[in-house]
Order: C-alpha cells, then structure tokens, then sequence
C-alpha cells in the first residue's frame, strides 16, 4: 500500500515545492514582480557613476550627504507612459519638497545617444524639471549595459523607432544602495516609505 | 530509430527558433515549445513504463509544464541559463514522462487534463489580451495581445479537435465501435 501511495505523494510535494520557490513563495509570477520583490529582500549596491545633465554638468547617480534618489528610467521622445510618469514624478517632487524630504530626482535616459542636453532640456520643460530638486539627465554609453542590468530594466525596440521599457520609480536609499521599486503613479507609496525612512 | 530521428529534426527546428522567439513570443511559446514537447514525446514513443510509475511520471510532466507557463519563466527562457534548462527540460521532463504515463490514464483523467487544458487556455488569451501591463518584459504589448489571441484560437482548435471522436466516432475504429466509450480520444 505504502510502495503505492508514496511515489505519487512525493512527486506531489516536489513538484509544488518547485513551483513555490519558481514563484517565491506564490508571491511573484512575472519577472517585474520578482524584480520588485528580490529588491526588497536584497538591496544592491549601486556603483559609483556620473551622468551628464541637461545643462551639461556632471552629476552624481549616487546619493549626497543623507539624500534620497529616486530614479525613472526614460526616453525623452517617449510617447505614453514616460510622459504620465513625469507628471506623477513632478507631483512627488512637489510634495516632498513641501514635506522638507531631502531627496533628489533623476530621469535617466536610456538613449544616451540621441537624447543631448538640449534633447533632455526640452523633456525637462516640459515637465518642469528645473535641475534643482529634479534634473535629466544621461549615463554615458559604456555605463549603461551595467545600469539597466543593476536595475533591472528591459528595454526593447517598438515599432514606431521608440522603446518600450519596465517603467517604475526606483529608490535609492541614503546608504547608496538600491533597495525599493514603485509604480510610476504610486504616488502616495513613494511618499509614505520616505516619510518612515526620514522622519 | 525513426522516432529518435524525428525527435531530433523537432529538437533542431526549435533551436533554430530560437532568434525568432526573442522578436515573437507566439513563436516562442507556442512554436518553439510545444517541439521541444514534442521531442520528448517522439523520443519516448517506443518506451513503456511500470503502471505505478504513471503517477509520478505524470505530476512531473504537470509540474515542468506549469513551471514553463510562469510568464516570468518565459523572460527567464531568453537567458542563457534558462535557454538551456528549457531545451533540456521541456523534452526530457516533459515529454518523455507524458508519452510514458499517457497509455495508462483512464478516460476520465484524460478528459479532465483536455477540460483543464482547454479552461487554462481560455484563461491565458483572456489574461494577455485585457492585461493593462506588460506580463513579459521581454515582449511589446501588441505581442502580448496577439499571444493572447493565439491561445484563444489554439483553444478553440483544441476543442473542435477532440470533439470530433466523441461527434462522429473514432476516425480508425469508426462510428461507435462496441469498445465503447474508455476508447473515445486515444
């Protein structure tokens, strides 16, 4: 009866104890959400990198003395969701320099090669990134490979000569390591977990 | 011998699909591997096993398959790593144990995974069609939506496929032969 019964039973528990650790636990079945996921559980050190600005100037990617960054990874003639994402993140600006947060915002353009600073300045009007709290800015080429991978970004030609992309707001923490992703428009969540870490 | 080479003329195509499956994941998931499936099932078509191993045999199969139909697997299956635990899994842990359990599941089981299948089908074109995200990071929402109508025409084939014995009896053995209905589908 044993014999029977238990070559069935534990191909059973193998085979949904795959599935569970395939899904993390029932938690993730995309790739976006087991990114979002495996951040949170390990945040990842995030390297020291300089990205040219919309007004030419060098900036740093990692975060200055006790700041928060939060980075959107864009394409400055993207035509649907990097724009609604600018308006959410220029409220999320708005709001957190309300707050008193010390936090700056980066648009990282994934297209180095066609988005100059004047290219990066028109997105930056457009959406009043003044450079001061929220700037656009542009990693060089060599850079970029090893950023979309750090972050986890899957960027892919469309048919229009545009892109499509994972987009998401991704935090990094004042010790410099990447450790949260939110929606574009989780507005509300970006401001309450910046409110718990700086009080 | 014939059926091995078979085996490997599918496993060949599906290699050979492999750059196609990064631009077209129509190609890729219902292409590309269901030969890998395929491959598996040729391989295993002279082979038999112990009826006590059809159980086991059988949740491996349904295990590998669910695993390869996590859309974050399908992202995986572009990786190198993941390109090859599909090529190896898909016939060897999939196919081969379905050709092997297959000849000793009952009519009602058999009928059961069909109904499954066909509803999970459903399901998926109903998903990719209407999700308002992108489920494959790896895929453009237009491809996304033209999978999701792919499964859906897949499952209406499907099912006009296996109604046909149970409508007009079985193609070989005709009309309703005296073997009743445990011989239905085969």
């Amino acid at each position: 009866m044993l014999a029977r019964v238990l070559p069935p039973v534990l191909a059973a528990i193998a085979g949904g104890g795959i599935l569970w650790q395939a899904t993390d636990g029932a938690q993730a079945f995309t790739s976006e959400a087991a990114r979002r996921l495996d951040v949170v559980q390990s945040p990842r050190k995030v390297p020291e990198v300089l990205l040219e600005d919309m007004t030419s100037r060098q900036v740093p990617l990692l975060p200055q003395a006790g700041e928060v960054v939060l980075v959107e990874f864009i394409y400055t003639v993207c035509g649907d969701i990097c724009q609604i994402a600018a308006a959410d993140f220029a409220e999320i600006r708005d709001r957190l320099q309300a707050h008193g947060v010390t936090a700056r915002l980066l648009s990282v353009s994934f297209d180095p090669e066609r988005d100059t600073p004047e290219q990066m300045s028109i997105y930056g009007d457009a959406h009043q990134a003044d450079s001061r709290m929220w700037t656009v800015a542009r990693p060089d080429q060599r850079d970029l490979p090893g950023l979309l991978d750090l972050f986890g970004v899957t960027v892919i030609p469309d048919e229009w000569g545009g892109f499509q992309h994972n987009a998401a707001i991704h935090m990094i923490s004042s010790d410099g390591r990447f450790s949260a992703v939110f929606d574009t428009d989780a507005v509300e969540a970006v401001l309450a977990h910046l409110r718990g870490v700086q009080p | 011998m014939k059926m091995i080479a078979l085996a490997l003329l599918a496993t060949a195509e599906a290699v050979a699909l492999q750059g196609a499956a990064a631009g077209s994941p129509i190609q890729h998931v219902l292409v590309q591997m269901p030969l890998l499936v395929l491959a598996g099932v040729l391989l295993g078509w002279d082979l038999h096993s112990r009826r006590d191993w059809a159980g086991p045999l059988l949740l491996t199969a349904l295990t590998v398959f669910l695993f390869w139909m996590l859309p974050r697997n399908v992202d995986w299956a572009l990786t190198p790593a993941g390109e090859l635990a599909k090529y190896l899994s898909l016939p060897l842990l999939l196919g081969v144990p379905l050709r092997l359990s297959w000849p000793w599941l009952g009519p009602v089981l058999r009928g059961f995974l069909k109904a499954n299948g066909l509803s999970m089908l459903g399901v998926l074109g109903f998903l990719y069609t209407h999700a308002p995200v992108r489920i494959c990071n790896f895929y453009l929402v237009s491809a996304q939506q033209e999978l999701g109508f792919a499964f859906l025409y897949l499952a209406a084939a499907l099912a006009c496929l296996w109604a046909i014995p149970v409508l007009f009896g079985h193609p070989r053995r005709g009309p309703f032969g005296t073997a009743g209905c445990n011989r239905c589908g085969v």
